[in-house]
């Protein structure tokens, strides 16, 4: 078990170096730097500043003394554009409202996703299952953009029920409306997913064999069912973070939300290329180590994948 | 489709009529009434996509100031004082929305089958190659697919877009195409992968490898037509994948730019416009929907249709 979490780690700490190792470079090799202004500086200046910034050292230099203040102190440097913070400031300001709209998005779409799943599973061909599937074809179909528009008009402006828009200091009603839109395509595939899992779980002989020694249906399900079927789902935690996250990039500017999508996507519409770099490798950061808690976790919950690795 | 390419080869015996495997599959797929009405819906989609803009009086890019933020209407005001129909209404700048529709479903279709192909190429050789050769050489191309599996990959999109895509036109386009298409071919990889391993053991490989069929024909006769099924209904499946990666990077505005437009880009404006234009907004929508719909439908029959025992 720990050969197989050493492994692991040995191919996660690789590919995060090489995701922000290509970013760094790609985001360097772009045409134009942070002071191309409307104003010519004089070259002396543009050197002092190129200077401050070390942007005058080689690349890979830059890169070097980038990677020392991150890991350091956790600092990824100026924001282009923002001329006043440094990119850990603005990261700092917003990440707890993405944090927040993301993690309550995450145990709804988990709560409501499996419960509706396993529902459709023990009523397989029912109304209930073909209502259930539908929904979720609906969810995987119509993307967030689409849906968080149309609730903010319907609940926000015409019902009036809770704001259309607008973070307010993080009240409950603000946050409705996100993590509600966020919320429901991962709730569709986890649904899904649910479904499918439990439904080859409970033809399973092992299923079968609890129910011959007499258990009672809900401990049947509670118990040997529910554990089995919900593996598929596990494994989807990664995906399911990812989804959330980039889903979140609408959500907060259809929303106006003061969260680390809206910085992402202004800082890409705006060039500020230091801004992007450090969301995207905090980002990358996060989904890559999800990943690896989970295939690890899948190792502790399913003993057939321990035996095979 | 492609079952000529499979069954006796020769032809000649083929007048017996045997039921291939893609006979049953296309009688399995006609009986599936959803896949069918998502097939009929599709063609009439694609149909409306190539002559849907001439069938208005208005290019998708002529403005009309007489009627800007326009209900759909059959006598709208023109510049020069006539009258002129809308029949999905007019944008804030005066733009017709059913001529902007059908572009947008043109450019939007053709991003999904262009990267969609991209994918499948790279995907079906890699894969293939990783579980032909199998070994040592499988297991480091398929640790690499793991490793281009844990990118978040709509950050990469963002960041090659930003860097390299905004300049415009035609060209903006081909990067879509290529960035999507070149980052969405790791499933079709592993699917292959997969397909070409279990199919490599099978005795039929065997007896034609006792036959002395050369390595190419083996690869392009046998091994191929045999994991089409799961590729082809992955593919079904990616296509609205990368319509919905386009629709959502169009609508951060880093996808087609101006004065191109694909649905991504109509929703983005109608949600700007939904209160005072909810028709800018309902009917690249709609269209979008019942296209992701349709694909997905199409994708199910078909995994019906060529796993029976799946179902």
């Amino acid at each position: 078990m720990i050969w197989f979490a050493l492994r692991r780690l040995m191919s996660a700490v690789p590919t995060l170096f090489i995701v922000i190792f290509a970013s760094f470079m790609i985001m360097h090799a772009a045409p134009g730097g942070p002071f191309d202004g409307e104003r010519q500086l004089p070259p002396e200046i543009e050197q002092n500043l190129l200077a401050k910034y070390d942007l005058d050292k080689p690349l890979l230099e830059q890169f070097y003394l980038y990677m020392e203040g991150i890991v350091t102190e956790f600092d990824f440097g100026p924001s282009f554009k923002r001329e006043d913070f440094t990119v850990t400031e603005l990261i700092s300001q917003s990440w707890h409202v993405s944090a927040r709209i993301g993690i309550s998005a995450l145990t709804i779409a988990l709560l409501v996703g499996a419960t509706l799943g396993c529902l459709a599973a023990l009523n397989q061909n029912s109304w209930i299952d073909y209502f259930v599937m539908a929904l979720a074809m609906t969810g995987i179909t119509i993307p967030s953009f689409v849906i968080a528009p149309v609730l903010s008009l319907f609940f926000g402006v015409w019902l009036n029920l809770v704001p259309s828009a607008g973070w307010g200091g993080g009240a409950i009603p603000n946050m409705i409306l996100p993590v509600f839109a966020l919320s429901l395509g991962p709730l569709a595939v986890i649904a899904r997913l649910t479904r499918g899992g439990m439904i080859e779980v409970l033809r399973s002989n092992f299923v079968r064999t609890a129910r011959a020694k007499g258990l009672p249906e809900g401990l049947v399900i509670r118990r040997h069912a529910l554990r089995a079927g919900l593996l598929p789902v596990v494994s989807y935690l990664g995906p399911a973070m990812a989804a959330l996250m980039t889903g979140s990039l609408v959500i907060e500017r259809i929303f106006g939300l003061p969260g680390l999508g809206r910085y992402f996507v202004d800082g890409a519409l705006q060039r500020d290329y230091t801004l992007v770099l450090g969301v995207v490798i905090l980002y990358s950061t996060l989904i890559i180590t999800l990943n690896f808690i989970v295939d690890v976790m899948y190792g502790v919950l399913d003993p057939r994948v321990r035996a095979s690795q | 489709m492609t079952d000529t390419s499979i069954g006796t080869p020769g032809g000649k015996i083929a007048e017996i009529k045997g039921r291939s495997l893609w006979d049953d599959a296309r009688r399995r797929l006609f009986a599936n009434k959803a896949a069918v009405t998502a097939m009929i819906l599709l063609g009439l989609l694609f149909i409306m996509a190539v002559v849907g803009p001439f069938l208005s009086p208005h290019t998708f890019e002529e403005q009309n100031y007489a009627y800007t933020s326009g209900a759909p209407t059959l006598s709208a005001p023109t510049q020069e004082g006539g009258t002129t129909f809308y029949l999905f209404g007019t944008d804030a700048n005066g733009r017709d929305i059913f001529a902007r529709t059908w572009i947008g479903a043109r450019v939007s279709l053709a991003i999904g089958f262009v990267a969609t192909a991209v994918s499948l190429v790279i995907g079906v050789i890699y894969g293939a190659t990783s579980g032909f050769i199998g070994g040592r050489v499988d297991n480091i191309m398929m640790r690499i697919v793991d490793i281009l599996y844990s990118i978040p990959h709509m950050f990469v999109f963002i960041i090659l877009l930003v860097v390299f895509g905004r300049s415009g036109g035609i060209l903006n386009l081909l990067m879509l195409f290529a960035v999507i298409g070149a980052l969405e071919w790791l499933t079709m990889g592993r699917i292959t992968r997969g397909q070409t391993l279990s199919v490599k053991e099978k005795e039929f490989i065997e007896a034609a490898h006792a036959a002395g069929v050369g390595r190419w024909t083996m690869i392009r006769r046998h091994i191929v037509p045999n994991i089409l099924g799961p590729v082809v209904v992955y593919m079904t499946l990616t296509v609205p994948a990368v319509i919905l990666i386009e629709s959502f990077l169009s609508f951060l505005g880093l996808g087609v730019q101006e004065p191109l437009t694909s649905w991504g880009r109509l929703i983005a404006e109608g949600a700007q416009e939904m209160e005072t234009a909810p028709w800018m907004l309902l009917f690249p929508v709609l269209f979008m929907a019942v296209t992701l719909f349709c694909f997905n439908f199409i994708g199910d029959g078909l995994r019906d249709a060529l796993d029976p025992k799946d179902r």
